[in-house]
């Protein structure tokens, strides 16, 4: 599903991602673990689109096609979606009109027609009961004075909503109380198939106890230094990023 | 001969048009000589610094319109309010149009100046109101003054309210190759009564307008006035608004003011407070694109102890668009206990595009609470990257932001369907459908 190729990217003159290669599979769950500044967050921008990021070297292929010049709403049409670690608020703008927007201007974009509002309204239903969210919370402006559990769940709402094909989970676990780390767990998992893939990026290995990884992969100054099943995230929690970076 | 000249000189043609006995024409005549002094702003003076009327004064304008054009309902609806229904003050080419229009005596007063001004029943409000919060003015409301004899008059007597909203509506048809308009408005809210107010101004072709109103609110005690002026005319289409609003205790008036369109657009806004316990609120949202010109100018004068003033202007400027804010509080040494809040927040979306802006706090007295926050920024790329990465397109990413943006001035709209209307003129504005009424 997802190809990374010998990927370098960065601002400006600073390199950060220096030679990533990675291959995720339909069906597969990776984590992606490192200490801070390893390149973990600019990964997931680099794959998502941010243009912020130049990428010098390498490519991203999904399903075979390179996403080179390929703008983020157009990635997000062909199945990519990023869970931000930080998300933004957007006051006067509800949960569910924000939503709307995001599932039509999808369908616009692949020819489709508008989502009548009878099927929207029972997708958002159905899928905020998922995330244990109540009526309330969908018509509340997003992420304004959402406490970080909420902007969290909001996140894997979206993701439910939206149904990727490739799901980046940027440190979805980060600011999270155990009860909260759990309910956005669960909702991952329910979303788990097959046909779809998760990358979950994350500092800690707290989150894969619940969101149990096939690969795990460590990141050190751009580059990944160690693959290996999900023994490998236990092991590190164990004896530290200095055991990788020697 | 310019446009001064042609004023000064045009007075004698419209002093054959209203009746000169009237005590409101003495008034007339000391305008059109402080006028004939001062003439038209210039940018030397410190409150025109960033605004020039020079490119208007070449036009020849018509100022008293030989034929009045004819307009039908069905073709003009689209400017009214009409999801809702109101009653209606329309002017079309400076003259009154009984045909569009919907007034009542009904227990309030919906209807004409020139009525007012010509039957003794309204004499001693008119001498009571009239002109009285501008008189001490800039030669732009002097020029209106001395040319005043149209307009809107709405008397909301004690504890009354009017059944529903009142739309000020003036059309300028092109029948004249360009014209000038000078309404007069005069608004007066008695004891505990209330009233909402939808104005604009709207020329229907191309030719050059220009339009130099004045409109004076009176809100007694305890009265609650709120309006609103909707600014989305053509790009030939220039305006100078002057409002003034006297407050009494307890009372309190709102204005909210939508400039999307026009020319040239100059807004003076000034507030006097007459008593204590009274609520000021100015509120604005400025999106502006091509080379529009919008200044908005604003005054809240603090003249007695515990009283507050809410100011929230938004602006969002584009292409070669400039912008200009001017945000004067005075605190006199009396009026202790005073909440002066200002806000004036931009986002420059071109690199051609200015803003001036100018918060000026004069505080003499020492028990007050005031605030003032100026900003000027772009959009916040991190939220931009945020909604496209969930499928939503660059443009509508950003109109979703400046929305967002915006919306702290929506909030206090109390019309539901004039804000429904708003938001449909800023999406039209930043040229996106969303698929949904914000």
């Amino acid at each position: 599903m997802l190809q990374v190729k010998n990927l370098h990217a960065g601002v400006e003159d600073k390199g950060i991602l220096k030679g990533i290669n990675l291959e995720v599979k339909p069906g597969e769950v990776h984590a992606i673990m490192g200490p801070n500044g390893s390149g973990k967050s600019t990964l997931s921008s680099v794959i998502a689109g941010r243009e912020d990021f130049e990428v010098t070297e390498g490519e991203i292929l999904l399903e075979g096609e390179n996403l080179e010049d390929v703008a983020p709403e157009e990635r997000a049409h062909k199945g990519i979606f990023l869970s931000f670690q930080y998300p933004v608020e957007i006051p006067g703008v509800s949960v569910t009109n924000f939503m709307k927007t995001a599932i039509n201007e999808s369908r616009k974009a692949k020819g489709l027609e508008e989502m009548p509002a009878n099927e929207m309204l029972k997708l958002i239903r159905e899928k905020s009961a998922l995330l244990e969210i109540d009526r309330k919370f969908l018509s509340r402006s997003l992420n304004e004075g959402f406490s970080g559990g909420e902007k969290k769940r909001n996140e894997i709402f979206q993701m439910a909503m939206l149904e990727p094909k490739l799901a980046i989970l940027d440190e979805t676990d980060s600011g999270l109380d155990i009860d909260a780390l759990r309910i956005v767990a669960n909702g991952v998992n329910k979303l788990r198939s097959e046909e779809n893939a998760i990358v979950v990026i994350t500092h800690y290995q707290r989150l894969l106890d619940y969101i149990v990884p096939d690969f795990v992969h460590v990141l050190h100054d751009g580059k990944i230094v160690k693959s290996g099943g999900k023994e490998l995230a236990l092991e590190l929690e164990e004896k530290g990023y200095d055991w990788v970076k020697a | 001969m310019d446009l001064k000249e042609k004023l000064v000189s045009s007075f004698m043609v419209f002093e054959n048009r209203v009746d000169i006995d009237h005590p409101v024409h003495d008034i007339r005549s000391e305008a059109i000589k402080q006028f004939e002094e001062k003439g038209f702003p210039s940018k030397k003076e410190e409150a025109w610094k960033y605004t020039s009327l020079k490119s208007l004064q070449k036009h020849d304008f018509s100022l008293f319109p030989k034929e009045v054009g004819a307009l039908e309902y069905k073709d003009v609806k689209k400017y009214f309010l009409h999801e809702i229904d109101t009653y209606k003050i329309v002017f079309v080419d400076g003259v009154y149009s009984s045909f569009l229009s919907e007034t009542t005596h009904d227990g309030v007063d919906v209807c004409l100046l020139s009525a007012a001004l010509s039957k003794e029943k309204y004499a001693h409000i008119i001498e009571r109101y009239f002109n009285k919060t501008a008189a001490a003015s800039d030669s732009m409301t002097n020029l209106n003054t001395a040319f005043s004899k149209e307009g809107a008059y709405i008397y909301i007597p004690k504890g009354k309210m009017p059944l529903k909203p009142i739309e000020i509506v003036h059309f300028s048809t092109g029948t004249e190759a360009a014209l000038m308009v000078q309404p007069r408005n005069l608004i007066i809210a008695d004891e505990n009564a209330e009233l909402q107010i939808i104005e604009r101004h709207q020329s229907l072709t191309k030719n050059p307008v220009f339009t130099n109103a004045v409109t004076e609110i009176f809100a007694e005690k305890d009265a609650r006035v709120d309006f609103y002026k909707v600014q989305n005319d053509h790009k030939e289409a220039s305006l100078v608004d002057n409002t003034y609003i006297s407050q009494q205790t307890n009372s309190r008036v709102s204005v909210h003011t939508f400039s999307f369109g026009g020319n040239i657009t100059r807004n003076n806004l000034n507030y006097y407070q007459h008593g204590e316990h009274i609520d000021s609120t100015l509120k604005g949202i400025t999106i502006l694109g091509d080379k529009q010109h919008v200044d908005h100018h604003t005054l809240v004068h603090h003249q007695h102890p515990n009283c507050e003033s809410h100011q929230d202007y938004k602006g969002i400027f584009g292409d070669k668009s400039t912008g200009v804010f001017n945000g004067k509080i005075i605190v006199d040494k009396i009026a202790q206990k005073t909440n002066a809040f200002q806000q004036n927040n931009n986002v420059l979306i071109s690199d051609k595009a200015t803003i001036n802006a100018k918060p000026q706090l004069e505080i003499f007295a020492d028990d007050v609470k005031c605030s003032h926050g100026c900003t000027i920024g772009q959009l916040d790329e991190n939220a931009l990257f945020y909604m496209r990465s969930r499928g939503i397109g660059k443009k509508e990413a950003q109109a979703l932001l400046m929305y967002a943006f915006s919306n702290n001035v929506m909030e206090s709209v109390r019309i539901p369907a004039l804000k429904l209307r708003i938001n449909r003129l800023i999406a039209e504005k930043l040229g996106v459908d969303l698929g949904f009424d914000l």
